[in-house]
């Protein structure tokens, strides 16, 4: 596999040259692999949103690279937006932006920023629409009427629909009830596996991460302090309970039953596969 | 851009006596002193205007560098008025060119404006340095009460007031993020003709009203649910009170306005 998004040595401090000098990341250096599907956890103030933003060259680094697909991104600042098309960034509560007064208009913002043909926006509105589970119907409504888990997908439609290599989402599902959840995440895996697109999830639910990611990206502290396998990152899990940050709920469960001499995996991290585990041995101890 | 980095109002914290003042006290002895420099209408009686702004910045230890912060924006429009006063007050000539006359009294007279402009900036921008803004609409709520009886909405004026200034730096921040939302989809807000950039504001001004008007509602009723019902009865967590500064202070400023006066009045200087 090959390195699509790379930071060498990537630090922000901001408000630099005043007292309120603070730095925001330091000493970053990242290699994430294309096709990737990368859960980024860490408190808050750790430096993850900072550290996306520099992804897409929406901030500029105080000192370090950033790379894209090999190109060092701030080379030419003039055609930074080129880079933007490539990394699609989904803010926080995302539904805040939407400005346009149809659906259709709203997601098509994006592409046509991109300066594509009027058929080539037409097809990338009607695909990204159709990631997200929009009805024909509610294309041609204002995005005002919608519902909140509605306005949410249109809002991640506008960046599907640039179709960028890298996808980042900044907390998708804050705020959502379990069903729009599970639905958008559902739909960004969809994204990552038809498109082998690359992702980055930030999220606060190591349930989600320990589900949908390959590797886990730890921030503490404004620093990197792990990038691994979802494995073995979760198997350190003192080190992340010390930070403040907490190992699913089933990893627990199941640390403390491997603890107590039940044969089951203290490496468990979702709850499809303890159920497997505890039903086979219950059917084991059925058998005796 | 980093919008974060603007900051409105220009309280500069702080526990000088200048600040510990009353701010009903203080708006009133700025309006003094606003009256004072007009008084004044020769060296004199306009240097009283001087030491007075010399012996109360120290007190405030508002530093230098705010000053003349506060002071240069309107140094051009000084300079425009003074050059336009010289050149157009009659009187003495002491120097010509074709049909530019300048005489002795012009400048006089914008030695004077300047310095009556410059002092009119700074004083008043004391008030503004040592006073947080909710004390500032706190003490214009109290002292314009009395209007309350000829039916003026004074409270309702104050609340608004602080209601404002309370969001100033939410909206700020919600711009910022807006902004970047839009940046990540492309849009180019810095290239462009004039039109092509109005236009290029919408998609952060339509998101940034929707989201106003969001947050006035949310307020309302969050207001209401706490039983709000105007100012009528009202009770106040920090009940303004004048002390020995306040006393101190105005005596200070009536010592001063009394010397302007009596310079303005005895001197022809």
């Amino acid at each position: 596999m090959s390195t699509i998004s790379r930071t060498e040595q990537l630090t922000h401090i901001y408000g630099a040259g005043t007292a309120f000098e603070q730095a925001a990341i330091r000493n970053v250096n990242l290699n994430i692999e294309k096709g990737e599907f990368v859960g980024v956890i860490g408190h808050t103030g750790s430096g993850k949103s900072t550290l996306i933003q520099h992804l897409n060259g929406l901030l500029r680094p105080t000192s370090g690279k950033v790379y894209i697909n090999g190109e060092d991104i701030w080379a030419k600042p003039k055609e930074i937006r080129k880079f933007r098309f490539q990394v699609g960034l989904v803010f926080q509560y995302p539904e805040y932006q939407l400005f346009e007064d149809t659906v259709y208009k709203d997601i098509s913002f994006g592409p046509r920023n991109m300066g594509l043909s009027e058929e080539e926006i037409d097809r990338r509105v009607r695909q990204a629409a159709a990631f997200v589970e929009l009805k024909e119907a509610t294309l041609y409504k204002s995005p005002f009427e919608l519902s909140g888990g509605q306005k949410r997908r249109v809002a991640i439609a506008g960046v599907i629909a640039m179709s960028p290599d890298v996808l980042i989402l900044d907390e998708p599902t804050a705020g959502l009830d379990p069903r729009g959840r599970d639905r958008i995440l559902g739909e960004i895996k969809e994204y990552h596996q038809q498109q082998k697109a690359t992702v980055l999830l930030v999220s606060h639910s190591m349930e989600d991460v320990a589900r949908y990611a390959s590797k886990v990206l730890v921030m503490n502290r404004s620093e990197v302090f792990l990038y691994d396998t979802v494995e073995a990152v979760f198997s350190r899990a003192e080190e992340i309970e010390k930070m403040g940050l907490t190992v699913p709920q089933i990893t627990r469960i199941c640390r403390r039953l491997a603890a107590q001499g039940v044969p089951i995996s203290p490496h468990t991290y979702t709850v499809e596969s303890a159920k497997e585990q505890i039903l086979s041995i219950l059917r084991e101890r059925g058998k005796r | 851009m980093a919008l974060t980095d603007i900051s409105i109002g220009q309280y500069f914290p702080g526990n000088s006596p200048v600040h510990r003042m009353d701010p009903r006290m203080k708006l009133v002895l700025t309006f003094v002193y606003v009256i004072m420099l007009f008084i004044a209408g020769n060296f004199l009686s306009l240097a009283m205007g001087v030491v007075l702004l010399l012996v109360v910045y120290p007190i405030s230890q508002v530093p230098l560098k705010l000053i003349v912060k506060s002071v240069k924006p309107i140094v051009p429009i000084v300079l425009f008025t003074g050059i336009l006063n010289m050149f157009f007050v009659k009187g003495d000539i002491l120097w010509a060119w074709g049909f530019l006359e300048v005489s002795r009294q012009g400048v006089r007279m914008a030695v004077l404006l300047a310095a009556r402009i410059l002092c009119l900036i700074a004083g008043t921008s004391l008030l503004t340095y040592t006073t947080s803004p909710i004390a500032l609409t706190d003490g214009i709520e109290q002292l314009f009460s009395p209007l309350k009886k000829l039916g003026a909405p004074v409270h309702e004026i104050a609340m608004m007031m602080t209601i404002t200034l309370r969001f100033i730096p939410t909206l700020i921040e919600e711009t910022d993020k807006i902004m970047s939302a839009q940046k990540a989809r492309g849009a180019d807000l810095e290239s462009g003709g004039l039109f092509q950039r109005i236009r290029a504001l919408l998609p952060i001004l339509i998101p940034l009203f929707v989201s106003a008007f969001r947050r006035a509602e949310e307020l309302a009723l969050a207001m209401e649910c706490r039983c709000y019902h105007g100012g009528e009865g009202r009770t106040r967590m920090r009940t303004l009170q004048m002390g020995r500064v306040d006393a101190m202070a105005a005596l200070l400023v009536g010592v001063f306005l009394a010397a302007t006066i009596f310079f303005a009045v005895a001197g022809a200087v």
